[in-house]
């Protein structure tokens, strides 16, 4: 990879100070990060690592709303989400062990992989970004393939997450990446029910709003029996095609439903 | 008889330093002074290559020299090992295989230039530094359109992009047409058997080195066969004389065909260091593997199966397109002729067969072997269309196959090869025991009560291993003989040292090796030590490829350990003052029949090397010996799998449940060794046919060039397997009636899982009958609601 | 460059480092701890797994820097102090847990960090956890009964002689 400055700042302040010149970029665990450097796809200037950044560690859970630290580790989450299940074992089943104590929720939300799992439970929670100038609701924040409502230089400090009544995700993997073929994120609130599908759609992470009404009207997954997902727009490449992955949102999001808790 | 010996499941001693980190592989050898070389490769798939500016680049920092094909004039190309003559009796075309690209690249991955700096990353600055204009081509995907009149050629000097037209018997090729036409059944199958990636966890590595004092190289590097690969290096491509050329290859993380080969990077290094006079180190990363390293399979094939009314085999028909991508590998086409069409017959009395087999030239990474190298192929088209003949005859498929078999030994097959022995229905017996294919049924409607559909399916496989006869293989083509060599060295105080042709990558044959010799002489196998993997401490050798090492290069350690055996006496004769023909040995004890006299080995040991006592006139002091062993015939393996399934309909998801693998291997010397080997032949078996896939795009990009793409088997992809070796017909030629083990697991399963698929589809009344490998879930959902 | 300090199997080492040098990189070429393997680069095939302040890590997508100040631990640090073989290593063996040895550094590595959070996983648990660590050799079946035999269940013993 292209050589760099490593800049380990002891506050967000300072790491939003280095980050300010040109050619900065954030690290977070660095597990997408890394590899797209050795293949000379990413060429920062000088690497900012946000890891170990006490103020943005930690998952804590107040007035049914659980905040979680943007460098806080997907071993971390998994490990102290248990208030909100259905997020806890999402990021229990992201990449592997190694990676998930490595890996951050805040550079997983920032690179906005279209097959990554957080962006799903974000969207899915109708979670708020929290960045160093401003919060950013989830609807306003995904933006498209690896494209996020962030500017230059800003760093997610923290992402809240409402807690729902009950929620899942189930990931359906792609067999090599171990990332989702399709990953549909469920989650019932007292005003509705929210969907939110990652590994399917060419625009990366979304909604899939005929869902929401129907299970917000009716949270089984019965209610899903009409509905259908058109194969357009739908990701085709080896793994399979447009209309395997507009079935496969159906299914996973049935099976969503019903093991919601 | 100390522990261990013939038999045992020895525990591994090389264990020990892979356990602890000390293994020596070839990226843990760094040499004073080294420099490290990265090649710059083609990103398009077929182009003419316009000018190359290495101008910039080669005033970078720590840059010491930039090389491309113009460093080369006058070096050879990358030989190919063997020359297959087409049914019309031309030789095939073959083009030449440059170090580095000439005037084209061939292939997404073709080496182009090599910049050679201080370090690795410096090489890799200066190389986004150099300016190569490329004009692309269409690239020759296709196999079949790349045949077609006017096609694109991947090679201007080649008439075509055939590399040659192979019919097998070729004068069966009109009766088998006649009993096809004329047969009570015909089953007909159109497949394809995917292109793979062979994926040894250790990445390839060359470490060149030269010594300007005694003008001599020496060459590190990840390989399966160093001797081959001196040979090849020194006397095709650089013109280094054997003596003046060491090839070392330490310990080597797997191979699986992929690292038999010489590859360019060897040739490489080896030059770059005499050129620049420092050590040149060449490290590949995963994804240079995915388009450096040689790919395997990749047959398009139809079959024709003609059967009486009783289901008799009467007649086998096929027709193959193989792809040997832009160049021609090692031994690349011997794969889809000799490998394959010979093992056609299977464990089958099909009387009348013939192959034909259409070798293609594409703009795609050469394929070469990959483990079980042809016989994969044979078996997955045979046990495919005979159990959809079964299907179409309502015949059951374990029926079908046992009316069949062959039963009578020596048996000679229409496809050219002579079974020498094994007993069919005794390997299906035993798996329809382990598998307990009685209770499927029962099982069957547990998951079809979770929604799930179950399937079970069986292959029957044999494979020619012991490759090979030298004579044979020289009237099939090959360039080289195939034999193995052996030294045995006694030490003075009895210990024994082991110089084998054979080259250990994960099989285990410093354990293996040593309890074969342990147990001829009876002394402890910790008394021996194997030394394999380095052309300055070894007999020239041929290495270890097609399950050959315990079956030749076992059998030269026997024939030399026989000749140390047989001085050994003469020595011990001599000391007890008896006559040599009443010398007996066992358990390390020499003793003169009917007497209680004996000398211990030790004693005879230190007599050979201290000669005080000795008779000089009649036998040489010391005791070491060669031997060179060139078998008479293969031998066959054959075995029963069994592979039962769930399919998950609302995904099609596949789940393999259960794998029961039963063997002949003949006589076994690990059993937990041998049983490892399957475990692992098994994995890849059952990765080709669920996940395992090397495809290109329309232009000739890898889409599956890294492990983000390419799906490879882990943990939870697996369940435990059932294996079974204890049905054993002992090879009859070779002296340990051994037969090798490293390739069924590979051959048998894919036809196997394919075959159970299809079971549990039908069960459930889908008309599927053959989904293409891998069995995706996608593709399996497609086929359910086709 | 970058001046790094950290503990590495117990002992305190400190070395120069660019920004871009990888902790697996560090460790084989600058401390010569060439057990630890570098397999992809893709973060996906797990040769590389070292443990970092007890957790495990891949060292091939980490920078060295990273490591400033970390308690190290690699498969040279795994035996016990009289050199002979860990618990894990002895069940490797002793199941037949490994043939090319090029993964195991890696797989010794996540097995210890699992027995640790789960000191008596099923067989299920096993095979989820290693994935993040690929072996083409051996199809995982000794390697599972090497890591449930390390955690001190009953396991079938290697073929019969």
């Amino acid at each position: 990879m292209h050589n760099f400055e490593f800049v380990k700042p002891s506050s967000v302040a300072d790491a939003v100070s280095a980050l300010a010149g040109e050619g900065a970029q954030a690290l977070g665990g660095g597990q997408t990060l890394l590899p797209t450097m050795k293949q000379r796809l990413a060429a920062p200037e000088k690497l900012v690592s946000l890891s170990g950044l006490a103020e943005m560690t930690g998952v804590s859970s107040a007035g049914g709303v659980m905040t979680i630290g943007g460098a806080t580790t997907h071993a971390s989450v998994a490990a102290d989400a248990g208030a909100y299940p259905g997020l806890a074992g999402l990021a229990a089943h992201i990449g592997d062990p190694a990676v998930r104590n490595r890996g951050t929720i805040g550079g997983s939300l920032a690179n906005n992989d279209p097959s990554a799992c957080y962006p799903a439970a974000a969207l899915g929670s109708g979670a708020t970004i929290v960045t160093n100038t401003r919060e950013i609701a989830a609807d306003d924040f995904f933006q498209g393939l690896f494209s996020t409502a962030l500017d230059e230089g800003e760093i997610i400090t923290a992402v809240k997450f409402p807690i729902p009544q009950a929620s899942n995700y189930q990931k359906f993997v792609q067999p090599a990446s171990r990332f989702a073929l399709v990953g549909v994120f469920v989650a019932r609130y007292a005003d509705g029910v929210r969907v939110a599908v990652t590994g399917a759609s060419e625009e990366g992470v979304h909604r899939w709003s005929a869902a929401e009404a129907a299970l917000s009207a009716n949270f089984s997954a019965a209610a899903l029996d009409g509905l259908s997902v058109a194969a357009d727009g739908m990701i085709a490449d080896l793994h399979g095609t447009a209309a395997y992955r507009a079935h496969l949102v159906k299914v996973m999001t049935g099976r969503a439903v019903a093991a919601a808790s | 008889m100390p522990d261990g010996g013939i038999g045992a499941s020895s525990k591994r001693r090389e264990d020990l330093r892979f356990l602890t980190g000390r293994g020596k592989y070839t990226d843990d050898i760094n040499l004073q002074g080294q420099a490290h070389a990265h090649f710059v490769r083609s990103d398009v798939a077929h182009g003419r290559i316009n000018s190359i500016d290495t101008s910039a680049a080669s005033s970078m920092p720590g840059v010491i020299r930039i090389f491309t094909a113009t460093d080369f004039e006058g070096v050879g190309g990358i030989p190919c090992g063997w020359q297959v003559t087409d049914r019309f009796g031309e030789v095939m075309q073959e083009p030449k295989h440059p170090i580095l690209a000439e005037g084209k690249v061939r292939h997404v991955g073709d080496p182009i230039c090599v910049v050679v700096a201080d370090t690795l990353e410096q090489a890799r600055d200066a190389a986004d530094a150099l300016v190569i204009n490329i004009t692309p081509l269409e690239a020759v995907l296709d196999m079949k359109a790349a045949l077609a009149e006017g096609a694109t050629k991947v090679h201007d000097d080649l008439n075509s992009n055939l590399c040659y037209d192979w019919g097998f018997v070729e004068e069966n090729r009109e009766a088998v047409a006649e009993a096809i036409n004329n047969a009570h059944h015909v089953t007909t199958l159109e497949l394809r058997n995917n292109r793979l990636v062979a994926n040894p966890m250790e990445p390839r590595v060359a470490v060149g080195d030269y010594d300007f004092s005694t003008d001599e190289h020496t060459l590190y590097t990840t390989s399966q066969n160093p001797h081959v690969i001196r040979l090849l290096m020194g006397a095709f491509v650089l013109g280094i004389p054997e003596h003046k050329l060491r090839v070392v290859a330490p310990d080597v993380g797997g191979g699986f065909g992929a690292k038999i080969y010489h590859y360019a990077e060897e040739a490489f290094c080896t030059f770059a260091a005499k050129t620049i006079g420092r050590p040149v180190k060449w490290t590949s990363t995963r994804s240079e593997a995915f388009i450096s390293d040689a790919h395997g399979r990749d047959h398009v094939t139809k079959i024709e199966l003609a059967l009486d009314e009783n289901g008799k085999f009467l007649a086998l028909r096929t027709d193959t397109h193989a792809n040997m991508g832009a160049y021609l590998s090692t031994f690349a086409p011997s794969i889809p002729t000799w490998l394959h069409g010979t093992l056609m017959a299977g464990n089958y009395t099909t009387p009348l067969i013939y192959v034909n087999v259409k070798a293609v030239f594409t703009n795609t990474v050469p394929v070469d072997a990959y483990r079980g190298a042809g016989r994969p192929e044979a078996t997955f088209q045979l046990e495919r269309v005979v159990d959809k003949a079964a299907r179409e005859m309502g015949i059951d498929p374990v029926e079908l196959r046992r009316r069949n078999f062959i039963t009578e030994f020596p048996y000679a097959t229409p496809v050219a090869v002579e079974y020498d022995t094994g007993d069919y229905h005794a390997t299906m017996d035993k798996l329809l025991q382990i598998s307990d294919h009685a209770g499927f049924e029962g099982r069957a409607a547990l998951s079809k009560a979770n929604g799930k559909l179950r399937g079970f399916g069986i292959a029957h496989y044999i494979e020619a291993c012991g490759i090979a006869p030298s004579n044979l293989v020289g009237q099939l083509g090959a360039r080289a003989g195939l034999y193995e060599s052996a030294t045995v060295r006694v030490n003075a105080t009895g210990s024994i040292s082991v110089m084998t042709g054979s080259h250990s990558h994960g099989q285990g044959h410093e354990t293996s090796f040593a309890q074969v010799v342990a147990d001829m002489i009876g002394v402890d196998e910790n008394q021996i030590d194997i030394v394999h993997g380095d052309t300055s401490k070894t007999p020239m050798g041929m290495g270890t490829y097609g399950s050959r090492s315990i079956a030749v290069g076992g059998s030269a350690m026997v024939r030399a350990t026989e000749k140390i055996i047989n001085k050994a006496k003469k020595i011990a004769a001599h000391l007890m003052e008896a006559a040599e023909g009443d010398i007996e040995l066992k358990d390390g004890q020499f003793s003169v029949a009917g007497t209680d006299k004996s000398v211990a080995w030790g004693d005879v040991t230190l007599a050979a090397y201290v000669p005080h006592n000795y008779p000089l006139e009649d036998i040489e002091p010391g005791l070491e010996e060669t031997a060179f062993y060139d078998p008479a015939n293969f031998t066959y393996p054959s075995g029963a799998y069994g592979c039962e399934v769930e399919v998950d309909p609302a995904t099609g998801k596949v789940t393999v449940v259960a794998f029961s693998a039963a063997d002949d291997f003949g006589n076994i010397i690990n059993p937990m060794i041998v049983e490892g080997q399957v475990h692992g032949g098994l994995a890849q078996g059952i990765g080709q046919a669920m996940i395992e896939n090397c495809a290109y795009d329309d232009q000739g990009q890898l889409l599956s060039g890294s492990y983000m793409d390419y799906a490879m088997p882990r943990a939870d992809d697996l369940p435990m397997f059932t294996v079974d070796h204890s049905s054993i017909t002992p090879c009859t030629h070779n002296p340990l009636g051994v037969k090798g083990c490293g390739e069924a697991g590979a051959i048998g399963s894919p036809p196997a899982l394919v075959n159970a698929v299809v079971d549990a589809l039908q069960r459930a009344g889908h008309n599927v009958t053959h989904i293409d490998m891998p069995l995706s879930p996608d593709r399996v959902w497609a086929a359910m609601n086709s | 460059m970058t001046r790094v300090a950290m503990t590495v199997n117990g002992k305190a080492v400190t070395g120069e480092v660019e920004g871009r040098t990888l902790l697996s990189s560090f460790l084989r070429e600058d401390l010569h701890l060439t057990g630890t393997h570098v397999g992809c680069d893709t973060s996906q095939c797990g040769a590389c797994v070292v443990h970092v302040n007890g957790q495990a890590v891949k060292a091939c997508t980490m920078f060295a820097a990273e490591a400033e100040g970390a308690d190290v631990t690699t498969i040279e640090g795994m035996a016990n102090a009289d050199g002979s073989l860990g618990t894990i290593q002895q069940a490797f063996q002793d199941f037949h847990g490994l043939q090319c040895g090029f993964c195991t550094p890696g797989m010794v590595m996540s097995a210890a960090a699992l027995l640790k959070e789960n000191p008596t996983p099923t067989e299920a648990e096993v095979r989820a956890y290693l994935e993040g660590n690929i072996c083409r050799c051996t199809g995982y079946h000794n390697i599972v009964k090497a890591i449930l035999a390390a955690s001190g269940q009953s396991v079938p013993a290697v073929a019969a002689e």
